[in-house]
């Protein structure tokens, strides 16, 4: 997922250019120059709970993701994003007041029948607008927040955002372990060889309220938990990513990503995840993604809604299908996120999130 | 179309005959529409840029929410709001003084790019589109315009240094943004005006603000909502100055119409022959007047295309005065550079065609009604000349009803100008009637047969003279009441300031730490008298900005700040922090009277004090309001020191000025002596009406121009009248000493009655319209030297008029005379 540093940093440099094409990182004038000044994601460091919960201001870019499966009392799907991005416009230290160099971005979605709503907000570090602290854990921004409500760490949570004629009040429960991705949570993402701080918590269940254009829904389901931080942008010759969290039949998890390069040669790497929490880092080869079928979507270019997935090793060869294929982001910098359904061996569901089309 | 091109070919061949005329119609139009032109070119370059500084931030009808009390609030509450669910956008402004040979002063604007309502345009180009991390910084970007750039003495990438030694973010140029203003990111600005956590302003998008939800309970009584109106504020403030001018270029633009009109009817009247030569060749009636119109337009071209580019030449030489009054009366930026749509320069053109139209269409349509065979009738304007008169004088009369009714019932500054108008197109129409009455007396009097040929003569060139005397009427009553009110209230400033700067040395300090450690310092030295602090709390009162200057009881201000009215024991009540003093433009607006009680939006709710007394707040767009210090910081807990009044022994002020200076660091912005501050003032009351001065003249002279042009035309058609008397035996340059005689009895009774017409009008614009338009009154003042070098210039313009067609009447040939008894009459 190193891939969403290039919506951040896109997003955050480029505000109002939602009608430009995404431009390739590396495009941006000096940006490579100062990466080197930031903290450098390096093998070896054990991730510590519940600090590394909290920002990491020596690095570029991090985020607080979840998304959610949801299912209302007639049985149907709904889907709900919630995500907090810190971005640093310089390294160093967090500052009070306006110096601070972290910029905030919080999007958050509602996805169901009638269709998909979405909604952002930015803010400004070091005035008390968006935040996270990690004991007790909090993050918001404006007034969406996701914090604890028990515990050292994030096993409870509660989860609430709006935006124009939606909102949403979860309470997300997690008696599951963090799973750290790749090696001990030190997550490589390129065949160069860059790498993320990458841990999950995929393990929740979802119970709450959900409003959309004044009608109100109790619902319940699977909610997944991303925290990846980093400092490095994406090679300049990858130009979008597909990524797939999945909550399959049976309790386990598995999380799979696909780069997509200019020279056709997609980076893809992802992790399966047992029931019980054992995770394993899954090789590029070990994955098969296949686009089915395309949706035309707002901004007139045609996404892949209709994908069959395959794991051999572990069993899995299922044909996922949006909910809503027409979940767009309409935001700052735009791209497809919502949720899927899963036919096949085995059954679940999950989220996809596509970008750079 | 070939009888339209002979026709016309005709009709212009009496301009190559008569170059003079031609001059005199082109130089009327000329006149005319660069006068209008020009003050409309000051006009819209002035409402272009209070447009693009309204839009400096321009959204959807964007709504905002303000300090309930001062100016500034917390930024925290900018913070509650947002993590309440508002989608407000922080703002953050004040203003920046730079060091240099003219200090200068610049409007700073901060703003929060990432929060910025949608659809939000920042300097003409949408919030988003600029690169954020550049504005942000370090080190951050200070947009500016080029003509503010300019000024500072500055190129693009410099880092300005404020008079406070702040450095600016690298200044970059945005030509979309208004004059005046550097717009930076907030964190910068919060920096650069020392306010560190401190917030103007928030901005909520319209959609939001239709129907927002009540402010959480801690914060309604901070901050209330308030439509957008910044921008509006300037244009209501600065619409007056623009009517006052808009009326000068109106009245110049009539006053060069009457030389138009003077020049045709001279040349219809010359070419009656030729039309009805023309006519009898077989070219049609409606041919004719086609031609004529034609002819017409093309003059009207020809001197609109002249005068609107000399309107654009005048307006650029004025520019820099308008500027500058603008600046120094309202806080208004205007640029230093004419920028003008196309619109404006073909306005002109059509403004050109409308007034040859108006000025010529009598011509057209008396040419139109020419009589095929019958023959001219020797005296153009002379039929009915009594019902005439007796018409004009009604019409005089329902004039001066209308005037008086404006000035009873009127409560708007074009009121005010309406009964102005109506005065003077009165007096103008009066003017005939009275003439011919005083000639009648004259009449009764004169013995002696040329004596009353001279009176009776006299009067049969009235109707003639008429329009040109009207003319100069207006000129010199404009003039004389211009000049009156400009001179009058010069003195009363002038005064004002000597009373009101009594203290030795001004000092603006830093802030009120810095402002009490001075004061402090200062108590022990010798050779310093008093040191008055002034406390001050920005507010609005009924929407309009308010200044509270708190200040201490000392006997300096029962001495030296001149009150318009007060009550019997002002200064004790206002000491007593019992009574408050309003400026007499406050009082105005906020319809107050000593007496009355003054409600005042206090932390712990309403304060009220009573008003104990009234003074002249002169070139203060804002209003001011005078309280005790202490019953000022008791009930605002954010007033702060601005500036302090120091009293010295005159030989310690120099000195003491160079220890404060070197103490505390102050500038030549911050401290300030008595003699430089009067300087500074009177320099821009003089640039205020450098424009106005300008404009006025330039009337006179084409009142003056007007006269001669109308005088020529008379001559040529006076022959027949000077032809008996020359028979008779009176030698041709007695007649054209008698002719100047009587050219002079017509003007001095012109110029006799345009004094005191003049004074009413001076009455009017310092009674009437400086009340509507800047909430002051000023005492009338007649100056007789001035109305004397006025009353002179007016004859010394008349004399100059007569001269010319004089000195060829002198010339003419005995031959010329007898032909005209040789001629049909």
């Amino acid at each position: 997922m190193n891939a969403r540093q290039a919506l951040l940093i896109g997003a955050l440099l480029l505000l109002g250019a939602c009608d430009e094409a995404p431009q390739p990182p590396g495009g941006f004038a000096g940006l490579g120059a100062d990466a080197a000044a930031f903290a450098q994601v390096e093998r070896g460091r054990p991730l510590q709970f519940p600090a590394d919960h909290g920002a990491h201001h020596g690095y570029r870019i991090e985020w607080w993701y979840v998304t959610a499966n949801l299912s209302d009392e007639q049985g149907r799907d709904w889907g709900v994003q919630w995500t907090l991005f810190r971005s640093a416009l310089r390294p160093g230290a967090d500052e009070p007041g306006w110096n601070s160099p972290n910029l905030w971005m919080g999007h958050a979605a509602l996805t169901g029948p009638y269709g998909h709503q979405s909604g952002e907000t930015l803010a400004r570090g070091g005035i008390g607008q968006a935040g996270v602290e990690a004991q007790p854990f909090r993050a918001w921004i404006d007034d969406w927040s996701l914090h604890s409500t028990a515990g050292e760490g994030l096993e409870h949570l509660q989860m609430q955002a709006s935006g124009k004629d939606f909102r949403y009040l979860l309470q997300l429960d997690s008696d599951g372990p963090l799973v750290l991705h790749g090696a001990g949570g030190y997550s490589v993402k390129s065949g160069q060889g860059q790498a993320s701080w990458y841990y999950s918590q995929p393990f929740y269940r979802v119970s709450g309220e959900i409003e959309r254009a004044g009608q109100r829904y109790a619902v319940s389901g699977q909610a997944w938990l991303d925290r990846e931080w980093s400092s490095q942008p994406l090679a300049a010759d990858q130009h979008g990513w597909d990524w797939f969290s999945l909550h399959l039949d049976g309790g386990a998890k598995l999380m799979l990503f696909r780069v997509r390069q200019a020279d056709g040669l997609h980076y893809r790497a992802g992790t399966w995840i047992a029931a019980d929490g054992r995770a394993v880092a899954l090789r590029g080869e070990q994955i098969q993604l296949d686009e089915l079928a395309w949706t035309r979507q707002a901004n007139g270019r045609k996404v892949p809604t209709r994908w069959r997935v395959r794991v051999a090793d572990h069993g899995v060869d299922v044909q996922a299908e949006s909910i809503q294929p027409r979940a767009w982001m309409g935001t700052s910098f735009p791209y497809w996120e919502g949720p899927i359904r899963l036919e096949g061996s085995p059954g679940g569901r999950g989220y996809l999130e596509m970008t750079g089309y | 179309m070939a009888m339209l091109r002979i026709s016309l070919l005709a009709l212009l061949s009496h301009w190559r005959r008569h170059p003079l005329q031609l001059f005199s119609i082109l130089t009327g139009l000329w006149l005319a529409t660069a006068l209008w032109t020009g003050v409309q070119a000051l006009n819209s370059q002035a409402r272009a840029d209070y447009a693009r500084a309204s839009a400096l931030l321009a959204g959807p009808a964007q709504a905002q929410l303000v300090a309930r009390r001062g100016e500034r609030f917390e930024q925290a509450a900018y913070v509650q709001l947002r993590r309440s669910g508002w989608p407000v956008s922080p703002v953050l402004e004040g203003r920046l003084r730079f060091a240099g040979a003219e200090p200068l002063s610049v409007r700073l604007l901060g703003i929060e790019p990432l929060t910025l309502p949608p659809g939000t345009v920042v300097a003409g180009q949408p919030g988003g589109a600029s690169d954020l991390r550049a504005f942000i910084g370090p080190p951050g970007q200070a947009w500016i315009a080029a003509d503010t750039l300019q000024r500072l003495g500055l190129q693009p990438g410099e880092r300005a240094l404020t008079s406070d030694g702040q450095r600016l973010p690298p200044l970059q140029v945005h030509t979309q943004l208004a004059p005046g203003v550097i717009v930076v990111d907030i964190g910068h600005a919060q920096a650069l005006l020392q306010a560190p956590g401190q917030l103007s302003r928030l901005l909520l998008p319209a959609d939001f603000a239709v129907r927002p939800p009540d402010l959480p309970a801690a914060l309604a009584e901070l901050l209330q909502l308030q439509p957008s109106s910044a921008g509006d504020d300037l244009q209501r403030l600065t619409d007056s100055f623009h009517l006052n001018l808009s009326a000068l270029g109106l009245l110049a633009f009539l006053v060069g119409l009457f030389i138009v009109h003077a020049a045709i009817g001279l040349a219809l009247e010359q070419r009656r022959g030729l039309l009805r030569t023309l006519r009898a060749c077989g070219v049609s009636l409606r041919g004719l007047i086609g031609a004529l119109a034609v002819e017409l337009g093309l003059l009207a071209l020809l001197g609109g295309l002249a005068g609107v580019a000399c309107g654009y030449l005048l307006a650029s030489l004025l520019l820099d005065d308008v500027a500058a009054s603008l600046r120094g009366l309202y806080g208004a930026e205007v640029a230093g550079q004419l920028s003008l749509s196309p619109q404006w320069w073909l306005s002109g053109i059509a403004m050109s065609l409308f007034g040859a139209l108006l000025a010529g269409g009598n011509s057209l349509w008396r040419a139109a009604q020419l009589p095929l065979l019958a023959l001219a009738l020797p005296q153009a304007w002379r039929a009915a000349q009594s019902r005439w008169l007796r018409r004009q004088a009604l019409l005089a009369g329902v004039l001066l009803l209308l005037a008086a009714g404006c000035w009873r019932f009127g409560d708007s500054l074009l009121a005010a100008f309406a009964m102005l108008a109506a005065l003077l197109l009165a007096a103008a129409l009066l003017l005939p009637a009275l003439l011919d009455a005083t000639l009648a007396v004259l009449a009764r009097h004169s013995r002696g047969p040329l004596a009353e040929w001279f009176v009776a003569d006299s009067r049969q060139q009235l109707p003639a003279l008429a329009l040109a005397l009207m003319a100069l009427l207006l000129a010199l009553a404009a003039s004389v009441g211009v000049g009156s009110m400009t001179e009058g209230f010069r003195q009363t400033f002038v005064g004002w300031l000597d009373q009101r700067l009594s203290a030795d040395l001004y000092l603006t300090p830093r802030d009120t730490a810095q402002a009490l450690e001075i004061s402090a310092w200062l108590a022990g030295r010798p050779g310093v008298e008093a040191v008055l602090p002034n406390w001050r709390v920005d507010m609005r009162l009924q929407g309009w900005p308010v200044q509270l200057q708190g200040i201490v009881d000392h006997p300096s201000y029962r001495r030296h700040w001149p009150l318009l009215e007060q009550r019997a024991d002002a200064w004790t009540q206002l000491a007593a922090g019992q009574g408050a003093m309003l400026s007499e433009q406050l009082a105005r607006r906020l319809k107050l009277g000593l007496g009355d009680r003054l409600p005042l939006p206090g932390a712990e709710g309403e304060q009220h004090l009573s008003v104990v007394g009234l003074y002249a707040d002169y070139g203060n767009p804002r209003g001011h309001l005078l309280v005790s210090a202490d019953w000022l910081r008791r009930h605002w807990s954010e007033a702060r020191l601005s500036n302090l009044s120091l009293r010295l022994q005159p030989a310690q002020v120099a000195a003491l000025k160079e220890q404060l200076e070197q103490r505390y660091g102050l500038d030549a912005t911050r401290l300030i002596e008595q003699a430089t501050l009067k300087r500074w003032s009177t320099a821009v009351f003089e640039r205020t009406f450098a424009a106005t001065a300008a404009l006025n003249s330039l009337t006179l002279l084409v009142a003056g121009v007007a006269l001669f042009i109308s005088l020529l035309t008379l001559g040529h058609s006076r022959l027949g009248q000077l032809a008996p008397l020359w028979a008779l035996g009176v030698g041709r340059t007695r007649l054209a000493w008698l002719s100047l005689g009587q050219t002079l009895l017509l003007a001095s009774l012109t110029v006799l009655l345009a004094m005191p017409l003049g004074v009413l009008l001076a009455w009017c614009l310092v009674a009437v319209v400086n009340v509507q338009a800047f909430g002051w009154r000023l005492p009338l003042h007649v100056f007789p030297g001035q109305l004397l070098q006025l009353a002179l210039l007016g004859l010394l313009t008349s004399l100059l008029a007569a001269a010319g067609p004089l000195w060829q009447l002198a010339r003419r040939q005995p031959a010329d005379l007898l032909r005209q008894f040789a001629d049909e009459r």
